[in-house]
């Protein structure tokens, strides 16, 4: 049982194959049908958002328990030029061109918690968790 | 890897069959911009019941890919959303505002087939 998973992203071939790894990681937490897919939709938009701004970055995934129930936890972290601006990163339909716009604040809404920290010139970390019903 | 299409009377399909990288994406939307005019195609359908996630990215792809099919001539069906997929998308915000979209393939080609020679004659 692999209750850890740290995927590298440096193309986007690496957006598949984290997103595959969250699924199989939220299967093991106990999530099914529906909540699988939107876990691994929110990964596939955070890891996406590493490659168009970051270029690289990594994507680690764990199984997490709090009183009695059981999730996962993803962190997304690279050492981009950061987010000048989350108010406005996070606002559905903000778009720099290369997507619609609604890649983190649709992630937030399929999970149940999301942080986001940035440095500008440092780097992003988007810390999301989703618990089983 | 990527994604095949098939010519069948006037209508291209195009079956992804796996989890396309975006690379694969940009590479479809040129082939068929091309193949539309070389085959002269009234029709495509884009089969995706095999994706699993279709986030923010692939949809804005294919939502171009069928914009500029349109411009082309050809009339583009998205067919074989999964119910999960269709579900995250909504979650996500996501709209295939004015694009054809069919339940799966067999329906999305009986879309846009178009009479063939054939049935023209057998009318009369």
């Amino acid at each position: 049982m692999s209750a850890e998973a740290r995927v590298p992203i440096q193309r986007d071939g690496d957006i598949i194959a984290a997103r595959q790894k969250g699924r199989d990681l939220a299967a093991e937490a106990g999530f099914r049908g529906s909540d699988l897919t939107l876990i691994a939709t929110a990964i596939s938009e955070i890891a996406r958002n590493i490659i168009v701004f970051a270029q690289r970055g990594e994507v680690s995934l764990s199984l997490i328990e709090k009183a009695g129930k059981r999730g996962v936890l993803i962190v997304a972290e690279d050492h981009g030029p950061g987010i000048p601006d989350i108010e406005q990163a996070m606002r559905d339909g903000f778009s720099t061109g290369k997507s619609l716009g609604l890649g983190l604040p649709g992630a937030r809404r399929l999970m149940d918690e999301f942080e986001i920290i940035s440095q500008v010139g440092k780097g992003t970390v988007i810390t999301m968790r989703k618990w089983t019903r | 890897m990527p994604v095949p299409i098939l010519k069948q009377g006037g209508v291209l399909i195009a079956s992804i069959q796996t989890a396309v990288t975006d690379q694969d994406l940009v590479q479809l939307q040129d082939d068929l911009a091309d193949k539309v005019g070389r085959f002269r195609s009234g029709g495509v359908v884009i089969d995706v019941s095999a994706l699993d996630v279709m986030d923010s990215f692939a949809t804005r792809m294919l939502r171009n890919l069928a914009h500029t099919l349109k411009m082309r001539g050809a009339t583009t069906v998205i067919a074989g959303i999964q119910p999960d997929v269709a579900f995250a998308m909504v979650e996500l915000g996501l709209t295939l505002d004015g694009i054809l979209t069919a339940l799966d393939l067999e329906e999305g080609f009986d879309m846009v087939a178009t009479p063939s020679r054939e049935d023209d004659h057998g009318v009369g």
